[in-house]
């Protein structure tokens, strides 16, 4: 057991020097001043973007949901086909995320343009053309289109693991399909669903580029305001980072309170 | 400017080029008929050049995307290597997309480097904080090249830490086959013209977009005071209605497929997007714009000063300063270049408006103070996503608490859970 430990030592610096001390150092500069003072006053200065804040979390949340609802049957689905067939599908789940992030966002913008194919084909009907691009509802699109396999492929490995025997014997004990799914399913999948939220609400929250690129830059989320911290005309790094922490805050408490969902014992993330 | 291609969209480009590599070969033969000029290179004092051969020197020079010659036309020339040839000295060459990169790079302190490009704001805001400074003109005796009208000018009164590399003038980018009107009428306030809802594009970022406010307010450009400035957002807030989306390189495709009717943007990069799209037209508003000035400085601490003196010499020099300026598509300060340019380029009004505009209706960025920077971010911030009803900034941390008495609910209800078990 001892000479296994020693196996982690090359993660734990890793973590130590790339994800600890980046943290800390945001940390130490959401709470002092260009001349190292500290200072609370950048945290404060954090609550004057309260409805950037809410959007984010609102978008995000309405993200993972629609790709909750989405990938669950699909999961399912694919769970039960024959193993040969299962290589496959999740193949074709995967096949987008082999394409550039960016240039998959980038062309949704074609899509969706007033100009767009979208536009065009509802125009040859004689519909339209509708205001599809810079608005919420297409980052939500875009958030949805990205993060979609990160829903599957947890909810997939869960299911999978589920026996057939088990919903047979649902089934022989006088359950409805829908008791199945509620009473057998559902709780077996939940680690599934825990971490599949998390892998999609998280990214979504703090993604600056698609708000950027499908929201015109008139939907602001906490990921851009932050990019404009470090990169922007303001350059405040010591705001940038305390509404980063903030952030982080508000994520970890919310997966807290996700984890308190699923069986104590089966907590992934 | 700030509106070379990001490289995310350049990275997209890659990869579409990659998928249109069979196509291609037609345009190139097409290209082939024509004829080519051959750009040469002389220099005034070849041995100025040769100081530094065999010692092995490199220096790091940090520009604009796509913003100088690299002999990728044929015929041009690539710069960077012709001065490699003649001096000896290697060029580490490196990009950037926009002054604050470039600022926080250099504020970070991360990074060496001995040449940079600022626009004018920016350098007036690092000869404040010390991040640039003053070059030895005995080294650079190609200076006398640069015109006068763009010497001395705000943001280097004394003209002692920069030489100006390429300018422009921003103005309106419109689809002349929809927007009905003559040039001359045209003014900034067609951006704010309900008929074109939707159709208007505008820049995305506060300094170039408060400018054209502060013009149809008849404010400075480089006004500090926080009441014009809150004035401004208000008439930025009235315009957000009908504006389409907050861009910047974005425009060369939106405007470029006809997504978008009206845009603000620079002088050189419309050049670049009217090749695209026949119908569009470019205009200078008679009102007045920014001018705006990249010039070229040496960053404190660079470790090869004279080495990088002797690069901005070398691109001062006729034949180089014409490469660049006739690859970029810019206006050019330099005279002896301007003198090179076909007399078409010449007389363009967009390229080159007439002297009197130049003089009377164009201002350049100086640096705004810390706090007139602040109050612009905010305001800019606040405008953007006005749309919300406010929402009282006690929310977060309300939902936060919410959060957390949850978790002590679970957790509470857990352990008395547990101890039940027991028995």
């Amino acid at each position: 057991m001892k000479q296994l430990k020693v196996l982690s030592l090359p993660y734990l610096v890793w973590m130590v020097i790339f994800i600890l001390v980046p943290i800390l150092m945001m940390a130490f500069f959401a709470f002092t001043t260009e001349n190292g003072a500290l200072t609370l006053e950048h945290i404060s200065d954090v609550g004057q973007y309260a409805n950037i804040f809410v959007r984010s979390i609102w978008l995000a949340l309405i993200a993972t949901a629609i790709c909750l609802v989405l990938a669950y049957p699909i999961a399912f689905i694919l769970s039960r086909m024959e193993k040969h067939k299962q290589g496959t599908m999740l193949m074709l789940v995967m096949l987008p995320m082999w394409m550039n992030f960016l240039l998959r966002t980038y062309a949704w913008m074609t899509l969706l343009g007033n100009n767009g194919i979208i536009n065009y084909l509802l125009g040859l009907i004689g519909l339209g053309p509708y205001k599809l691009i810079n608005t919420s509802a297409a980052v939500v699109l875009g958030m949805v289109y990205n993060y979609l396999p990160f829903m599957i492929l947890p909810l997939y490995s869960v299911m999978e693991k589920i026996d057939k025997s088990v919903i047979e014997a649902a089934t022989d004990l006088g359950c409805n399909s829908a008791k199945v799914l509620f009473k057998v399913i559902l709780p077996l999948s939940l680690p599934g669903i825990t971490s599949g939220i998390t892998m999609v609400f998280v990214p979504a929250i703090s993604t600056f580029i698609i708000s950027r690129m499908l929201g015109g830059g008139s939907n602001l989320l906490i990921g851009d305001l932050i990019e404009m911290q470090f990169l922007g005309n303001a350059y405040d790094p010591h705001l940038g980072a305390a509404i980063a922490l903030v952030l982080m805050v508000i994520i970890l408490v919310i997966m807290t309170v996700m984890n308190q969902f699923s069986p104590d014992d089966q907590v992934l993330i | 400017m700030k509106n070379r291609l990001f490289s995310l969209l350049a990275l997209s480009v890659l990869s579409l080029s990659l998928l249109g590599g069979c196509a291609s070969p037609e345009a190139e033969g097409e290209e082939e008929e024509e004829e080519i000029s051959v750009q040469t290179l002389t220099v005034s004092d070849p041995d100025y050049y040769t100081r530094f051969k065999g010692q092995d020197i490199s220096i790091n020079v940090y520009n604009w995307g796509e913003y100088i010659s690299t002999g990728a036309d044929e015929g041009t020339l690539d710069v960077n290597t012709e001065f490699e040839k003649l001096t000896g000295i290697k060029v580490n060459y490196t990009n950037y997309a926009t002054n604050e990169e470039l600022y926080a790079k250099l504020k970070g302190g991360g990074a060496a480097y001995d040449i940079i490009i600022p626009s004018d704001y920016m350098i007036s805001k690092m000869i404040k904080e010390k991040m640039v400074q003053q070059l030895n003109f005995e080294n650079i005796p190609n200076f006398s090249y640069i015109m006068d009208n763009f010497r001395n000018m705000e943001y280097d009164p004394e003209n002692a830490y920069s030489v100006p590399y390429t300018w422009g003038t921003v103005g309106i980018i419109y689809d002349a086959s929809v927007v009905d009107m003559n040039e001359e009428d045209i003014d900034w306030d067609l951006l704010w013209d309900e008929t074109y809802a939707d159709q208007i594009l505008m820049f995305d970022n506060p300094r170039d977009a408060f400018a054209i406010g502060e013009i149809l307010l008849g404010y400075s450009l480089n006004t500090e005071n926080p009441d014009e400035l809150k004035a401004v957002a208000e008439k930025l807030k009235e315009q957000k209605k009908i504006v389409q989306g907050y861009v910047m390189d974005e425009i060369f495709d939106k405007m470029g497929a006809g997504d978008a009717l009206i845009a603000p943007y620079y002088a050189g990069d419309a050049l670049t997007i009217m090749e695209e799209n026949d119908s569009l037209n470019f205009v200078v508003p008679a009102s007045g714009t920014n001018l705006f000035v990249d010039a070229m400085c040496i960053p404190t601490g660079a470790k090869q000063k004279e080495a990088a003196e002797m690069y901005i010499n070398f691109m001062c020099e006729p034949d180089i300063a014409f490469a660049n300026i006739d690859y970029i598509c810019y206006s050019t300060p330099h005279s002896a270049a301007f003198d090179m340019l076909d007399e078409e380029v010449r007389n363009d009004p967009i390229s080159y408006p007439d002297e009197e505009l130049i003089a009377n209706r164009t201002t350049v960025f100086v640096n705004l103070s810390d706090e007139a920077n602040r109050t612009m971010q905010d305001l800019w911030t606040e405008m953007k996503s006005a749309d919300d009803e406010t929402v009282n900034r006690w929310l977060v941390p309300v939902f936060l608490l919410c959060c957390l008495g949850i978790i002590v609910f679970v957790l509470v209800r857990r352990y008395i859970k547990s101890k039940k078990d027991i028995f």
